[in-house]
């Protein structure tokens, strides 16, 4: 592992009784594909929203690029510009064309020229394959290609590490492919990313490292080869028992 | 009711009518957005002030204010906003009354189409680096305001009926003139046929107008 771009240190966070992270400690390293996975309720989509403070952790820090979270604010939203997030529901500016959701942050926040913030706007939609939807709305998109959309959107911020929330839980089985195959994409380009999914294939094909979650805790990490074949804990062993059998 | 049309200048009162909207509703929108910033933003202290404006002038009779605009802050503490005319200054005080009063109504308006932008528009607003102000003026008012097109058309709607109001401290517009005619003339149907008919001409295009607007203008999701 090179240096650590992401390190989370004694994180810990309720919502109310619910101890939803306890003790976290994960490094990520420069050009690291880490997948967490868990039950539903393990905490893990709280732990990836994290890490640009879409949550609030109560103690413990964490850093990114040797930086620890600002607190709300400007400084926060520097940050933010530099660590994309890909959401479950995508989140696309339903107001906005495909081409001004993938501008905008270029425009307003990096202060591009609009000309060229389009410029490479096109280039993103042309590398996700919705290029010709460029001038339509998110609601005229299916589900696969308004994911692909949010995903050229977090792109054009040339963001430092990309955060994915369940990036395919929201979508049609058919459409699932085509949004991972961008993932896997831009793992292999040596972008760094935490997934939080439940795609087991992805974890084999592209990940560096699984992290396996629950009741708030890691409870273990590994490579995807030995975590799916050899887990070591009975949490692990249990639920890829229940999910690998069907 | 021709010889009526022939003796007092409805149509003139019927401008003063519209002016007073126009402006009132230009300040009404202002007033409104800012109050609305201020309850949705993050900070206590704002949310404090915008809550107490809507509770303030909400639940306070706009006949209150109007006289209160001019007993209170004209007479008494001589704060005049045309210091040469009378009448100048009553007209600006009832816009400015209308302005306040109504602000807070779209002001809610607001925050109720704030409320149809779901929390994954602000969400990824923030998580691309835009700060509150830039999420507030790029995605979530534009939204907001589409999705609060009906109600604001209600309060302009509402607005445009309440100049009336304007009446009580003797603000040249319709009403005014329409009890003069009746301390004149006496109250007869054709005064209150007269002055219906003009209400209705200039609220009902525009009802029709804000609803056709809201479908057009809603944000597809």
């Amino acid at each position: 592992m090179t240096e650590p771009l992401v390190v989370l240190k004694d994180v810990q966070k309720h919502f109310g009784d619910l101890h939803v992270l306890r003790d976290i400690n994960l490094e990520i390293g420069k050009g690291e594909v880490v997948v967490v996975i868990g039950p539903s309720g393990s905490g893990k989509s709280t732990l990836c929203r994290a890490i640009n403070r879409l949550e609030t952790v109560e103690s413990g820090t964490i850093t990114i690029d040797g930086k620890a979270l600002p607190e709300e604010g400007k400084a926060l939203a520097q940050l933010r510009a530099d660590v994309g997030m890909v959401f479950q529901s995508f989140n696309l500016f339903a107001h906005k064309t495909i081409l001004d959701n993938v501008t905008l942050g270029p425009i307003k926040v990096r202060k591009q020229k609009k000309a060229d913030a389009e410029k490479r706007g096109m280039e993103l939609l042309e590398r996700v394959g919705v290029a010709q939807q460029a001038q339509k709305f998110p609601a005229q998109l299916s589900g696969g290609q308004q994911q692909r959309v949010a995903i050229a959107r977090s792109l054009a911020m040339d963001p430092k590490v990309m955060l994915f929330d369940e990036p395919t839980s929201a979508l049609d089985p058919e459409m699932i492919n085509e949004v991972l195959d961008v993932m896997v994409g831009l793992a292999k380009e040596g972008m760094t990313m935490i997934v939080v999914t439940h795609e087991m294939g992805f974890a084999r094909k592209a990940a560096n490292r699984v992290v396996f979650m629950a009741d708030g805790q890691i409870v273990e990490e590994n490579t995807p080869e030995e975590f799916f074949t050899h887990p070591k804990s009975d949490r692990a062993k249990d639920f890829l028992g229940k999910i690998l059998t069907h | 009711m021709g010889e009526i049309l022939s003796n007092y200048d409805v149509l003139a009162a019927f401008w003063g009518t519209i002016q007073l909207s126009i402006l009132g509703t230009v300040g009404a929108m202002l007033l409104g957005t800012i109050v609305a910033i201020l309850r949705l933003s993050p900070v206590r202290v704002f949310q404090w002030i915008g809550t107490w404006y809507v509770n303030t002038f909400r639940n306070t009779p706009l006949t209150l204010l109007m006289v209160f605009s001019i007993l209170g802050l004209s007479f008494i503490l001589g704060i005049q906003l045309n210091t040469t005319d009378v009448s100048s200054n009553v007209f600006r005080w009832a816009v400015v009354m209308l302005s306040v009063y109504h602000g807070a109504f779209i002001c809610e308006a607001l925050r109720s189409g704030v409320n149809t932008v779901p929390a994954g528009q602000a969400e990824a607003a923030r998580a691309i680096g835009l700060t509150f102000g830039q999420s507030m003026q790029h995605v979530l008012l534009p939204q907001a305001f589409r999705g609060s097109v009906a109600p604001i058309g209600s309060t302009i709607i509402a607005l445009i009926k309440n100049s009336t109001v304007a009446q009580v401290i003797g603000a040249g517009e319709a009403a005014n003139l329409m009890s003069t005619i009746i301390e004149n003339e006496g109250s007869r149907f054709s005064v209150f046929l007269i002055f219906a008919i003009g209400f209705v001409i200039l609220t009902l295009p525009l009802g029709l107008l804000f609803t056709s607007m809201s479908r057009r203008l809603a944000v597809k999701r």
